[in-house]
């Protein structure tokens, strides 16, 4: 699997491996709503909050610091940043100790407001250093990510170069939920989810639990925002309000929250096809969406990919009983 | 001086009113069945577009407004019964549910209407105090606002619905065993919040351009006034508005409309540290302890 991953741009054309990095960035905010969602049992709306966060951070640091190898600084900086409004957000949400829908709907609204505030920066007093924000047609004109390389030449992480740089660190952060969710801080995690007052009993503080986890789920958001601005060279307050703040919320529902494998393919699958019918009509794609958020309620509250994953592997494993048995 | 104390006082009930009208539908549904409508924007939006349909045939704007409400109504106890009432045991699966239904709504309505449909503008009539000039229609809204809560207050408080509806909403295996149609109360309740949200929608349609994705203007506001509200509309939601009106207009008067926005939310993240049950536990906290003490003896 990994290998066809490796090799592919080998074959596509560059339009496609680009095509491929953008969507693959979109993943770790997924990743990171199912870790939040389906391990930890946070339902939280805010994905987008982060992932402008992090997309804004990156392009103010980055024309602020004027390119080159300063990207990376600023890609780190935009996930601390990222990383500091979960704390604030989180700390007040989990030490008031609000659960359930609240969750969702504070989340959301801290959301919306973002996009509000940055949707009317549009005059010229909105400037963060050099970098004009541009209200609701968006910030543009960062450098992508760039390595300065021997020679003096720099290599910008655009097209195959962007896609490798995202493989890599999606292989990164999945080995690295993986461990996560398996160690004892995902036991605990998955405790909490069923029985918040048991686990308390048990000696675990919770809030502290739920805050760490609620910060490594939002930064990955962040990634996906600080990425995505990189590759376009762009990025506006659409990305974060609604319907955008939705979107994670129906890749990770549709694909089935409790299991990071089932997300990892299904976003990347659902982003596919959402991106081929937006060609045609992005209202369309988003009334599908809306779709397969309610049928996923009503049909397979589970996920849909997940569901059909176990259905095969149950069917598979029947025959092998029973061939086993002839 | 009055008339500056007149004009904040005027900020104030516009502030409150938009609040009230905006979240009531929200609260009552979220306090009976602990269901969060995300849909809510929607059913407002429906409000607003029945409202100017039916001006732009023809009809007086006061009976439009009616009409409209009645319409967001049924709508709601259609949606009621086909998708919502399948999920009450699994409160997080019908915010996706209904906010499927919000993203299929909104952008259904793009596709066929397209962009924006014009108002048919702010009913004119205007009073001067001192030097500013103020709209009548914003007192009516605000006068408005406070119908709906005497008329929650009355429904809820003065009808055998509103005993059955309490009952369902204190204990509802109980109040089914003892005849109470509980399914016919959640229909119902839901309904009374859609309509209310069209009703809000039909207020405001005379104030604003129409475009399918105007829910999103009100959904900010009644999710933060039913988070501090909490559960009880009367107890909860009334105050909550109160607060939250002082603290926005306040800000609005120093810094404009998105410091107002961004401060109530603030001020929103500090209050849920606080009060994490939204005021009206706070506000039923005292009536609350001596019944627990009944249960223990």
């Amino acid at each position: 699997m990994l290998a066809a991953v490796l090799v592919y741009p080998v074959f596509a054309d560059s339009y496609s491996v680009g095509n491929s990095a953008y969507l693959l960035a979109w993943v770790f905010m997924a990743l990171g709503l199912c870790l939040l969602w389906g391990y930890a049992g946070m339902l939280s709306f805010g994905q987008t909050f982060f992932f402008g966060i992090g997309g804004y951070s990156y392009g103010v640091l980055a024309i602020n610091f004027g390119g080159g190898g300063m990207t990376f600084v600023a890609l780190v900086l935009a996930l601390a940043f990222a990383a500091i409004a979960a704390v604030i957000l989180g700390y007040f949400m989990i030490w008031g100790r609000i659960g359930g829908v609240f969750f969702g709907i504070v989340t959301l609204s801290a959301t919306l407001v973002l996009a509000f505030f940055l949707g009317q920066t549009a005059g010229p007093e909105w400037r963060i250093g050099s970098a004009r924000l541009n209200g609701f047609n968006g910030m543009k004109g960062m450098d992508p990510l760039c390595i300065p390389w021997f020679g003096g030449s720099q290599i910008y992480f655009e097209g195959t170069y962007l896609y490798y740089l995202v493989v890599a660190l999606l292989v990164i952060v999945y080995l690295g939920l993986r461990m996560l969710v398996n160690s004892r801080f995902g036991n605990v995690m998955v405790a909490i989810r069923e029985d918040p007052q048991r686990a308390e009993l048990l000696g675990y503080d919770v809030r502290k639990y739920q805050l760490i986890t609620f910060v490594i789920g939002s930064v990955l958001a962040g990634l996906s925002g600080a990425i995505y601005t990189s590759w376009g060279q762009f990025i506006a307050p659409s990305s974060i309000g609604l319907p955008a703040a939705a979107m994670p919320i129906v890749w990770v529902a549709f694909s089935g929250r409790s299991d990071l494998t089932s997300v990892l393919v299904g976003a990347f699958f659902i982003l596919y096809v959402f991106q081929m019918i937006t060609v045609e009509s992005q209202q369309a794609a988003l009334v599908l969406m809306g779709a397969m958020m309610l049928a996923t309620v009503l049909v397979a509250p589970q996920g849909f990919v997940l569901g059909i994953t176990r259905w095969i592997g149950r069917f598979a494993s029947r025959r092998k009983t029973a061939a086993e048995k002839a | 001086m009055l008339a500056e104390i007149f004009s904040f006082l005027y900020q104030f009930a516009d502030v409150f009113a938009f609040l009230i009208l905006a979240s009531a539908g929200l609260a009552i549904v979220f306090g009976m069945m602990g269901v969060i409508n995300m849909a809510h924007g929607e059913f407002i939006m429906c409000g607003a577009y029945v409202t100017v349909g039916l001006v732009n045939a023809g009809f007086p704007l006061i009976l439009a407004q009616a009409l409209a409400t009645v319409a967001a109504a049924l709508i709601g106890v259609v949606v009621e019964l086909s998708i919502v009432r399948k999920l009450y045991k699994r409160p997080l699966d019908s915010l996706l549910a209904t906010w499927g239904l919000s993203l299929i709504v909104t952008q259904g309505m793009l596709l066929i209407f397209g962009g924006s449909m014009s108002g048919p503008g702010t009913p004119p009539g205007s009073f001067t105090v001192g030097d500013y000039t103020f709209s009548i229609y914003r007192l009516v809204l605000f006068a408005a606002a406070i119908g709906v809560l005497a008329f929650i207050y009355v429904v809820f408080m003065r009808t055998k619905f509103g005993v059955y509806a309490r009952a369902t909403m204190q204990n509802a295996p109980i109040a089914q065993a003892l005849g109470v149609k509980v399914g016919k109360i959640y229909a119902l309740s839901f309904g009374i919040g859609a309509g209310l949200a069209g009703l809000c929608g039909a207020l405001y349609a005379p104030t604003m351009t129409l475009i399918p994705t105007m829910g999103a203007t009100f959904i900010v506001e009644s999710f933060v006034t039913v988070v501090v509200g909490g559960s009880n509309v009367l107890l909860g939601t009334a105050p909550a508005g109160v607060l939250l009106a002082i603290v926005r207009s306040g800000l609005n008067a120093w810094g404009g409309q998105i410091i107002g926005q961004i401060g109530m939310l603030i001020a929103v993240i500090l209050i849920i540290r606080v009060l994490p049950e939204g005021i009206s536990s706070y506000v039923t906290r005292s009536h609350r302890l001596p019944a627990t003490e009944e249960e223990k003896s």
